[in-house]
C-alpha cells in the first residue's frame, strides 16, 4: 500500500523536476510549464496530507492553488505574448536591456 | 499498489521530458499526460472531486490556454545556435553545487522512503472519504472569505490578461472630441 | 484478480454492447439526418441502397473506407494521427458514466439487479464535463497540425467557440444539480420518479425550463453543430479543422461529432427529461423510453441544422459570451433562491 511518504516522494521528484525546468530551459513557455509542474507537485502533496489527517481542507487548498496557477498562468502568457511582439524571441537571455 | 507506481512513473517520466522536448507543443501535450496521472494519483486518495477539478481546470482550461499562445506566437524552437556558448548552468561552479544538492536529495529521498513505517510517514488512516458535499460547505463557510477573495482575483487576473496582450491601438481619444 | 461473476460478465457485456450501440446510433444518425434534411426540404433523399435507403450509412463507410489516406508533407506526423483519435476517444469515453436504464436483473440471470450503466461514479455529472474539455484537443491539434491555413483557422475558432460554451454548460449543469442534490447522474434521475397529481412527470424540464434551453443551446456550440457550425461551415472555410483529413481519420472526426451529439441528448434526458422513467412499462424496460427520449432530441438537433441559418463567427461569440453567460449565472441565482426557500 503506498504510504503517505510515497505520495511526498513523489511530489519532491516533481517539484526538483519543475524547478530544474525554470533553470534549464531557455524559452519563456518552457519556463511556465515548468512552474505549472511544481504547483502540481505542491497539489498532490496538500492532497496526501489531507488524506493522512482525515481533514477536507487538504482539497479546499487544492482548489485555491488551482485558482491562483490559473490567473498567473493567464497572465503570465499575457506577458509572454507583449514581450514576443517587442522582440520577436522567446529566448529570455535577449531580454537583457535593464542589465549592467 | 501497482496503479499508484504506473501513475507515478507516467507522471514523473511526462514531466521530464515536458523540460526535454525542444518542440513546445510537445511540451504542453506531455504536460497534460502528467496532468492526467496526478488526476489518477487523486483518485486513489480519495479525492474524486479534485481529480476531475484537475481535469477540467487544468487539462481542460490552463493547458488549452498555453495551446493558443504557442500557436499564436508560432513558437520557434530553440534555437541551437544560441546554445554553442557554453550554457551559464554548466560551468564547473554550478555543476559543483548543483551535484551536491542533487546526492542531499537523493540521500534524503532515500531516508524518507525507509522511515515509512514510523508514526509521521505511515499508512493512512482507514478511508475518511470526503464528499464533495463536505468540501462544498466548508468552502462556503469556514473557506468563505478567501473563496470570495478568488473570485476577485480572477477578475483581476482576467482585466490585467486583456490588457497586457492587447496591441498598442493609437489614441484612445478620438480627434476632434 | 476478481471472481469471475455472472455480475463481472453482465458488466463486459455491458461495456461492449453500449459501444456497439454507439457505433450503430452514429451510422443511424447519418441516416436520420439525410433523410430528415431531404423531407425538411421537400426532396426523397438516399432511397436506393436497401430498403429506403437504410444501408446508405454503410456504403458511406465502405467508400470512406476505400478512399486514399493522404497526409500533407508538412504536417506533423504524430499530431495528424492523434487528433482524430483523442476526438473519438473523448466522444465514446463520456457515454460511460451515462445511466440508460433502471434496476434489472437481465431476464433473472442475474442474482440481484443491475444499473445499465457502464461506470457508477458519484461525480459522474463532472466526469462529463471534464471529458467534454478534453475534447477540445482532438480539434484544436487537428487544425495545427494540417499546417494549412484554414484548417488553422477552423481549429483555433472552433475550439474558442467551444471553451467559451463550456461556461455556460456548467452553469446549467449547476442549476440543474442544485435541484437534484447530488452529482451522481443514477440520482438525478430517481429524483425524477412519479408525478405530480398523477399527470404531470416530475421531470427537472418543468422545474428548470431555461436551465433546459441554456443547456441543449450550449450543447449544440460544444458538438459544433448548427448554427453554431460556423468553423466547419463549407462555404467559408472549405471544411475548417478537417480540411486536410480523409479517409478513415475524416470519418473518425464525423463518428466522434455524431457520437457527441448523441451524449449531449443522452445526459440532458437524463438530467431534464426524466432518463428512463415514464408509464406503462416496468423499470426494467426504461431503456426503451431513454432511447425514445434521446430520438426526440436528436430529432431536434437535425431539425435545428436544416431550419437555422448560421450564425457568424463573432455573433456566434457575442452570444456566448454576452447573452448565454450571464442568462445562465440568473438562471442559477434564481435556482439557488429557488432551493433556498422551498427547501430543497
Amino acid at each position: 500500500m503506498p504510504t503517505l511518504a510515497h505520495y511526498l516522494v513523489l511530489s519532491a521528484v516533481l517539484f526538483c523536476i519543475g524547478t530544474a525546468g525554470v533553470f534549464v530551459r531557455r524559452n519563456l513557455i518552457t519556463i511556465l510549464l515548468s512552474i505549472e509542474i511544481m504547483l502540481n507537485a505542491v497539489n498532490l502533496s496538500f492532497v496526501a496530507f489531507g488524506r493522512a489527517f482525515g481533514s477536507a481542507d487538504g482539497q479546499i487548498i487544492v482548489f485555491f492553488v488551482m485558482t491562483v496557477a490559473a490567473a498567473e498562468a493567464a497572465v503570465g502568457l499575457a506577458i509572454v505574448i507583449g514581450l514576443f511582439r517587442h522582440r520577436e524571441s522567446l529566448n529570455p537571455d535577449t531580454f537583457t536591456s535593464l542589465k549592467w | 499498489m501497482t496503479l499508484f507506481y504506473v501513475f507515478a512513473v507516467v507522471a514523473v517520466l511526462a514531466s521530464m521530458l515536458v523540460i526535454a522536448q525542444r518542440n513546445p507543443i510537445y511540451s504542453v501535450l506531455l504536460l497534460i499526460l502528467s496532468f492526467g496521472a496526478l488526476s489518477g494519483l487523486y483518485v486513489l486518495l480519495d479525492a474524486p472531486f479534485v481529480a476531475v477539478t484537475q481535469i477540467v481546470v487544468y487539462a481542460g482550461a490552463i493547458m488549452v490556454l498555453f495551446l493558443f499562445v504557442v500557436m499564436l506566437l508560432n513558437a520557434p524552437h530553440e534555437d541551437t545556435e544560441l546554445d554553442e556558448h557554453v550554457h551559464p548552468l554548466r560551468r564547473p561552479g554550478p555543476m559543483r553545487v548543483g551535484a551536491v544538492l542533487a546526492v542531499a536529495l537523493i540521500v534524503e529521498l532515500g531516508w524518507a522512503l525507509t522511515r515509512a513505517g514510523s508514526q509521521a510517514g505511515g499508512d493512512f488512516p482507514a478511508a475518511a472519504v470526503s464528499s464533495v458535499r463536505a468540501i462544498g460547505r466548508s468552502l462556503f463557510t469556514a473557506y468563505a472569505f478567501p473563496f470570495e477573495v478568488t473570485s476577485v482575483l480572477i477578475l483581476v487576473a482576467m482585466v490585467g490578461a486583456v490588457v497586457l496582450a492587447r496591441r498598442d491601438s493609437g489614441p484612445s481619444v478620438p480627434p476632434g472630441a | 484478480m476478481p471472481a469471475i461473476t455472472p455480475l463481472l460478465i453482465a458488466q463486459l457485456v455491458i461495456i461492449v454492447v453500449v459501444f456497439h450501440a454507439l457505433l450503430l446510433s452514429a451510422a443511424a444518425m447519418v441516416w436520420v439526418e439525410r433523410r430528415l434534411a431531404a423531407a425538411l426540404q421537400q426532396r426523397l433523399g438516399p432511397i436506393r441502397v436497401g430498403w429506403q435507403g437504410l444501408l446508405q450509412p454503410f456504403a458511406d463507410v465502405i467508400k470512406l473506407m476505400f478512399k486514399e489516406e493522404l497526409r500533407p508533407k508538412a504536417a506533423d506526423a504524430l499530431l495528424f494521427a492523434l487528433a482524430p483519435v483523442i476526438s473519438a476517444t473523448c466522444a465514446f469515453a463520456a457515454f460511460a458514466v451515462v445511466p440508460f436504464g433502471g434496476e434489472t436483473t437481465l431476464f433473472g440471470l442475474l442474482p440481484e439487479g443491475m444499473r445499465l450503466q457502464v461506470a457508477d461514479v458519484n461525480v459522474a455529472a463532472l466526469v462529463i464535463f471534464a471529458i467534454a474539455s478534453m475534447s477540445v484537443y482532438g480539434i484544436v491539434l487537428a487544425g495545427w497540425s494540417s499546417n494549412s491555413k484554414y484548417s488553422l483557422i477552423g481549429g483555433l475558432r472552433s475550439s474558442a467557440q467551444m471553451i467559451s460554451y463550456e461556461l455556460s454548460y456548467g452553469m446549467a449543469l449547476v442549476s440543474v444539480l442544485l435541484v437534484g442534490n447530488s452529482l451522481s447522474l443514477t440520482d438525478i434521475v430517481n429524483g425524477q420518479a412519479g408525478a405530480w397529481f398523477g399527470v404531470i412527470p416530475k421531470w427537472f424540464v418543468f422545474l428548470q425550463p431555461l436551465g433546459f434551453l441554456i443547456y441543449m443551446t450550449a450543447g449544440v456550440a460544444e458538438t459544433n453543430r448548427a448554427p453554431f457550425d460556423f468553423p466547419e461551415a463549407e462555404q467559408e472555410l472549405v471544411a475548417g479543422y478537417h480540411t486536410e483529413y480523409s479517409s478513415m481519420s475524416f470519418a473518425m472526426f464525423f463518428l466522434a461529432e455524431y457520437v457527441n451529439m448523441v451524449t449531449v441528448s443522452a445526459v440532458a434526458t437524463d438530467l431534464f427529461l426524466g432518463g428512463w422513467h415514464g408509464p406503462f412499462l416496468p423499470a426494467s424496460l426504461g431503456w426503451i423510453w431513454f432511447l425514445l427520449k434521446v430520438g426526440a432530441l436528436l430529432f431536434f438537433y437535425v431539425w435545428m441544422r436544416w431550419t437555422l441559418p448560421r450564425y457568424r463567427y463573432d455573433q456566434l461569440m457575442k452570444f456566448g459570451w454576452k447573452v448565454l453567460l450571464p442568462v445562465s449565472v440568473v438562471n442559477l441565482l434564481v435556482t439557488a433562491a429557488g432551493v433556498l426557500y422551498f427547501g430543497g
